[in-house]
């Protein structure tokens, strides 16, 4: 590679613009050129839940890196575009202006979009008050509806519904939660957990049914906006707007149409490449092998996406790095920060640590002794500790960690020599 | 106008014009200084953008809240002039802050 070589990245949110500076830093000598479907440089998606709808970040603290940072770094922003398509053997990309962009290598950091309500057909799925939540533009539509004394459904009680749900409670919104599983977060958090975040959005005043599907949404005179959520129970809930947070499709169509390998996520290995050695991706849109769980993965967490893009750009600067993902992921709900790391899939025990009472506990999944994940809410040093025993797939004693007074570096076994 | 210093591990300085109400990291970030990470965005959640605040400047940077406080305990090579540096806020008050950068954030 030299400098008439050309990088192309596509797709221009957390991945795509560390890889794009990471590229640069990691001695890309040619060309990089960012792609981004959205109007926007990259910005932070986690605020779009909680400090945007609370009212407290206006878009320019947004952003990941200033358009200064990208000029230093030579790369070169094409906003607003979308790529149609990937030729392969021509090395060359169809954008969405007509014209044709060469490439010599190529990062893919499409991510993911919303998963659309399955009963939103025909009318409903345009209804100008039916709202998800993953970009800027989805932010500045909900926002003219988002007023104090409006009624609020949320479909989905994962972390997008419960912080929209926080955020409106506190903006004034009468708020209703409709989560189809027996609890809230079911798929990622222990019993205990769910009823935790359960009763703290309970005693704020959200209205949360669980074990309820959404079937319809009844439109009003105008056939333009959504009057009611109908349960499956046949229960009506009147609503001035839904929120659905039913999670994340990868945007993994672009890569699949060019025929790289993908299977629920673009399929890398620990170096972030895919298949096609010219083509590297990082993100919400890749599925990888964890040698931590012993299984495929794909991963919707920002670290991740941070350090699978650093991974890919050293990669392209021709550096041989790998990198074995720790899974992390935090949510704010009100003045609650839970941190978690690790996947709990598996688990046979959950501990408990600290004092759910007091709003400050942690909960400690164990699958043997092995420890496979931790949730603290409201704990930081627990979740920093917690970080290096998951990642060294520490042996754990469950009385000491069940022990707040005992330190938890003290709660690994030692080995035997 | 504001400026702060930046000291990589290696030595090298950067000297970076800041705006008031950007954090010391954001202003790393935007100067594209190696040696800073800021993998949560700047919501104390991550403890990548750690740096240690020059001695001379030790009384004149607001003091760390709860919140950093923990989360400082956990930083690789922790010191006493250690900070969260997207918990410090840029103000005029605070031209001329030299923050020396860790040879690593993870």
């Amino acid at each position: 590679m030299d400098k008439s070589s050309t990088l192309v990245v596509i797709g221009a949110g957390h991945a795509g613009s560390e890889l794009a500076c990471g590229a640069r830093e990691a001695g890309w000598p040619g060309r990089i050129v960012l792609i981004g479907e959205e109007p926007h440089l990259p910005y932070h998606r986690p605020p779009l839940s909680k400090a945007c709808l609370a009212g407290d970040t206006q878009a320019p603290e947004l952003l990941i890196r200033s358009a200064k940072a990208y000029e230093k770094a030579g790369v070169q922003m094409r906003l607003g575009i979308a790529v149609r398509a990937i030729d392969r053997a021509a090395r060359t990309l169809a954008l969405s202006d007509g014209s044709a962009l060469p490439y010599d290598r190529l990062a893919l950091a499409t991510g993911g979009r919303a998963r659309p309500l399955p009963c939103a057909q025909g009318a409903a799925a345009n209804a100008t008050n039916l709202h998800y939540l993953r970009t800027l533009q989805d932010v500045e539509r909900l926002k003219p509806d988002f007023l104090a004394g409006r009624r609020l459904v949320v479909v989905g009680g994962g972390y997008i519904g419960l912080e929209v749900a926080a955020s409106a409670i506190q903006r004034g919104l009468q708020v209703t939660v409709l989560e189809s599983e027996p609890r809230v977060l079911a798929r990622v958090t222990a019993p205990v957990m769910s009823d935790f975040y359960e009763t703290m959005h309970r005693t704020r005043g959200v209205r949360i049914r669980t074990g309820t599907s959404v079937q319809a949404l009844h439109l009003d005179a105008t056939g333009q906006r959504v009057s009611a959520v109908v349960c499956a129970d046949g229960e009506a809930i009147d609503a001035d707007l839904v929120v659905a947070g039913i999670g994340l499709l990868p945007n993994t169509e672009l890569a699949e149409a060019a025929g790289l390998a993908v299977d629920n996520g673009i399929l890398v290995d620990p170096q972030a490449r895919t298949n096609d050695p010219l083509i590297v991706a990082a993100g919400d849109c890749t599925r990888f092998h964890s040698a931590l769980y012993g299984r495929s993965l794909r991963l919707e967490s920002v670290p991740h996406a941070l350090e699978q893009a650093r991974i890919a750009a050293a990669t392209l600067g021709g550096q041989a790095r790998t990198h074995d993902p720790l899974p992390w992921f935090w949510s704010d709900q009100y003045d609650l920060k839970l941190k978690m790391v690790g996947l709990s899939a598996g688990h046979d025990q959950v501990v408990l640590r600290g004092d759910p009472g007091q709003s400050a506990f942690s909960a400690f999944y164990l699958q043997g002794r092995r420890l496979l994940a931790v949730d603290t809410v409201n704990r930081i040093p627990d979740f920093m500790q917690a970080k290096r025993l998951v990642a060294g797939r520490a042996e754990v004693n469950p009385e000491a960690l069940a022990d707040a007074s005992i330190p938890l570096t003290q709660a690994v076994p030692i080995a035997a020599v | 106008m504001t400026t702060l210093t930046f000291i990589e591990h290696n030595g090298t300085r950067h000297e970076v014009p800041a705006r008031s109400g950007d954090s010391v990291m954001q202003t790393a970030i935007n100067a594209g200084i190696k040696g800073i990470l800021a993998d949560c965005g700047g919501t104390c959640s991550c403890a990548t953008c750690h740096g240690y605040v020059d001695a001379a400047w030790k009384d004149r940077v607001p003091a760390p809240a709860a919140n950093e406080q923990d989360m400082l305990q956990c930083v690789l090579e922790p010191r006493e002039s250690s900070r969260l540096t997207c918990q410090i806020k840029v103000t005029p008050e605070l031209n001329g802050l030299v923050i020396h950068l860790p040879e690593s954030q993870i």
